[in-house]
């Protein structure tokens, strides 16, 4: 044999697994939610999903280009940014907007820091504060659910169940469950959510350490404050952060431990604004904190396998 | 052995990580074939783990089947025996496939496997005995890592140890070469084990095998079954789970015992030895007739094997006169692994001889040689979670990369067997193996300084 043959370190079988079919996996986990924001809220949900998309993607396309880099859009993690930002937004947001906000969620939030892997912060949730602090008016505007079946296109506005609490009043929980209230596209089926949830589990996508550590913690401060607990489950976009927000490997501990103190650390954030804050809504903002002080908590919980000795040194 | 003997394991402990790599067992149910005697075989002077053997015979001499031909030259080190009856052509120096030159006695056939005259059956009757008759025999640890056996069990005596645990897992793909060992020589195997316990004052011992070799199972179970020595009833079977790694030691010691190996000690310090069942079978044959180490069984697989099959062959004989027994390749060969495909080193040649501690050769097509391209690290923590030892290999990745010592040391480096469960479930498929190769290297030159 004169030839060499092909030499490599060991093992010299690997996964089939890849990094976009993990990301297929979480487009399929969203799909429930999607559906739902189509039926509650009308063709114009897929229209807002299909452009931020589309943003998305292009920019992550031109943006590896420009940077010189390997072309990384079949790895699918830019069309779940895009879904994750369409499913955050009030369906009568412009398209524009939307696209503006994708743009830099990937540009900005994720390419710069060095594309996936390398981002700090959730890029789709980065993006909605952005657009939440740059177009307050028509990132609070809240369609009717089935407004598109009354036949008025404009003006047709609801409040979130936030809202209507903080005012003093009470949505039924069977809206919450099913979706049939005011809010962003993909945070108010709660159904739709928990199925995807259920799939990225079975699937072993995620671990369910962080959802459940957020959602608990929000749960048991409803209680201790007297507050209800399963309208704050099923409320605002607890859901929705809970399983694909503070979920996203990126962002989020490694190990263990971490994930049990992002996720406490989220779910008390998040009651804390919902409570104290002038805000209607702290999902975003908390897990954003949070996000930004995953470096600490990955120092604090490291596994240690050095001496003692050495240690004190 | 004490009056109450420790009580066997009825259901296995479980590991922490490991992969669902797949079982490719297709040779399983052939019986092995024998493979007739080379025109040459290559024996290089380092077959175990230790120091090399020193040649003692030249060229021209006249060797027999069981002449020694290497001397061992330190207390970690084990003889190396003539495999085939010839002449000594030359004494050359032979590349391996760890990239080292090493020498090497080249001996070429004369075609009759002469036995030599100083084969004599060993006499045993202490653990004096048995422990020369090991060093004697040539025996090395058969399951891959090529530690020499005697000095494993003269280790044992102070050490007071309990259970011996028969290494039956085979949890790396293709290999069956020790699944057909316990069927064929299922008498050598237990007679191996019963000499071990006697000798060594071992209250039991444990075969921990893969639920996947069932044939194997009821071939140990029957013969411990009919066996009259009083040993026989201390030895069980016992079953695990088909996950890799789960014949690494320490991993087998847990699911064996649920004891755990602490970091940077050995299988004695918890009171086991841990043996491949295919050295218990030599051990038990050795005994019986005398002939040192001269022959493997070797399994043959992979995409570019023709018929891919067992075969015993004398040790030292080139891969590529296996090959050509085993139907010559099919295909191009795009990758010849020696040993399994998770932890086995890739041959740049198949000139390269056959070692005792040899007991597969992979040979993949073109197609399959080639790895999924490395993408980037996406901190999903497969690798962390499918770690045996708890190791967090995505860090160990950075501090490599950074070059930090100290977080490579806090990172526990040392501890990584490199089992390649992490690098085989990969998503992005980075070589983290071979990272934390460099990284030990860092380690290594670091406290050189």
């Amino acid at each position: 044999m004169e030839e060499i043959l092909n030499i490599s370190v060991s093992p010299h079988i690997k996964t089939k697994n890849t990094t976009a079919r993990i990301m297929l996996d979480v487009i399929i986990a969203l799909l429930p939610a999607m559906a739902a924001a189509i039926i509650i809220f009308g063709i114009r949900a897929f229209i807002i999903i299909a452009d931020t998309v589309f943003a998305a993607v292009l920019s992550e396309y031109i943006c590896r280009r420009v940077m010189k880099r390997d072309n990384t859009i079949t790895d699918l993690s830019a069309v779940v940014t895009g879904i994750l930002l369409a499913l955050n937004l009030p369906v009568g947001i412009s398209p524009a907007i939307a696209a503006f906000g994708a743009v830099i969620a990937i540009v900005v939030v994720k390419q710069m820091f060095g594309g996936i892997g390398n981002n700090f912060v959730n890029p789709a949730l980065a993006a909605r504060i952005i657009l939440m602090s740059s177009f307050p008016k028509a990132m609070t505007t809240w369609a009717v659910p089935f407004y598109y079946k009354s036949g008025e296109v404009d003006a047709v506005t609801s409040a979130t169940p936030f809202v209507i609490h903080n005012g003093g009043g009470e949505v039924p929980l069977k809206d919450l469950f099913f979706g049939t209230t005011g809010g962003c596209m993909g945070e108010t089926c709660a159904l739709a959510l928990i199925t995807g949830f259920i799939y990225l589990l079975i699937r072993r996508i995620i671990t369910p350490v962080i959802p459940l550590t957020y959602i608990g913690t929000v749960a048991l401060m409803a209680f201790i404050w007297q507050e209800n607990v399963l309208f704050h489950i099923l409320s605002g976009g607890l859901l929705i952060s809970a399983v694909f927000m503070a979920s996203d490997y990126t962002t989020t501990p490694i190990n263990t431990r971490g994930k049990v103190i992002f996720g406490i650390g989220c779910g008390m954030l998040t009651f804390l604004i919902r409570y104290y804050g002038n805000l209607p809504e702290g999902v975003s903002f908390s897990v954003l904190i949070m996000n930004i002080l995953v470096p600490l908590i990955e120092r604090a919980t490291q596994p240690r396998f050095d001496k003692k000795e050495e240690r004190n040194v | 052995m004490k009056n109450s003997p420790l009580a066997l394991p009825k259901k296995p402990f479980s590991f922490h990580g490991g992969a669902n790599t797949p079982h490719y067992k297709n040779t399983r149910q052939k019986q092995s074939e024998i493979m007739p005697c080379p025109e040459q075989v290559v024996l290089p002077m380092l077959q175990h783990i230790g120091k090399p053997c020193k040649p003692c015979v030249k060229k021209g001499f006249s060797v027999a089947v069981g002449d020694i031909i290497g001397k061992d030259t330190g207390h970690i080190s084990a003889p190396i025996y003539a495999p085939i009856s010839g002449k000594v052509t030359k004494i050359t120096q032979v590349r391996l496939a760890n990239g080292r030159l090493y020498d090497a006695v080249v001996i070429a056939s004369d075609g009759e496997m002469r036995m030599s005259k100083s084969i004599k059956v060993p006499v045993i009757n202490s653990d004096t005995d048995l422990i020369r008759a090991v060093h004697d025999s040539g025996l090395v640890g058969l399951g891959g890592a090529g530690f020499p056996t005697h000095v494993k069990i003269d280790n044992h005596q102070e050490n007071k140890c309990d259970t011996l645990i028969v290494n039956f897992s085979e949890c790396e793909p293709f290999i069956t070469a020790d699944n057909r060992e316990a069927v064929e020589n299922t008498d050598d195997v237990l007679y191996g084990i019963i000499t071990l316990l006697r000798y060594l004052h071992v209250e039991r011992a444990v075969i921990g095998v893969e639920d996947n070799k069932p044939d194997a199972i009821k071939a140990l179970k029957a013969a411990i079954e009919k066996s009259c020595d009083e040993e026989s009833r201390h030895i069980c079977v016992l079953k695990l789970k088909s996950r890799y790694p789960q014949g690494a030691e320490k991993v087998l010691i847990k699911a064996c015992t649920g004891r755990t190996v602490p970091p940077h000690k050995l299988p004695v310090d918890v009171g086991c030895i841990v043996m491949n069942i295919t050295s218990v079978g030599f051990l038990g044959s050795y005994i019986r007739t005398g002939v040192p180490l001269i022959s493997k069984r070797i399994t043959i697989d992979g995409s570019a094997v023709s018929e891919p099959k067992n075969v015993i062959v004398p040790i030292g004989t080139p891969v590529k006169d296996i090959i050509s027994f085993c139907g010559g390749y099919k295909e191009a060969c795009g990758k010849l692994i020696i040993g399994g495909p998770m932890t086995g080193i890739a041959a740049p040649n198949d000139d390269i001889p056959i070692l005792k501690q040899t007991n597969a050769v992979i040979a993949l097509n073109k197609k399959d040689a080639v790895q999924p391209p490395v993408t980037d690290c996406i901190r999903c923590g497969r690798c962390i979670s499918s770690c045996p030892m708890r190791l967090s290999p995505v860090l160990i990745e950075t501090a490599v990369k950074m070059k930090n010592v100290a977080s490579l040391n806090r990172n526990g480096i040392s501890l990584c067997m490199e089992c390649g469960s992490c690098a085989y479930n990969c998503p992005a498929h980075r070589p983290l193996v071979q990272v934390i190769r460099m990284g030990k290297a860092m380690v290594r030159n670091t406290s050189k300084e």
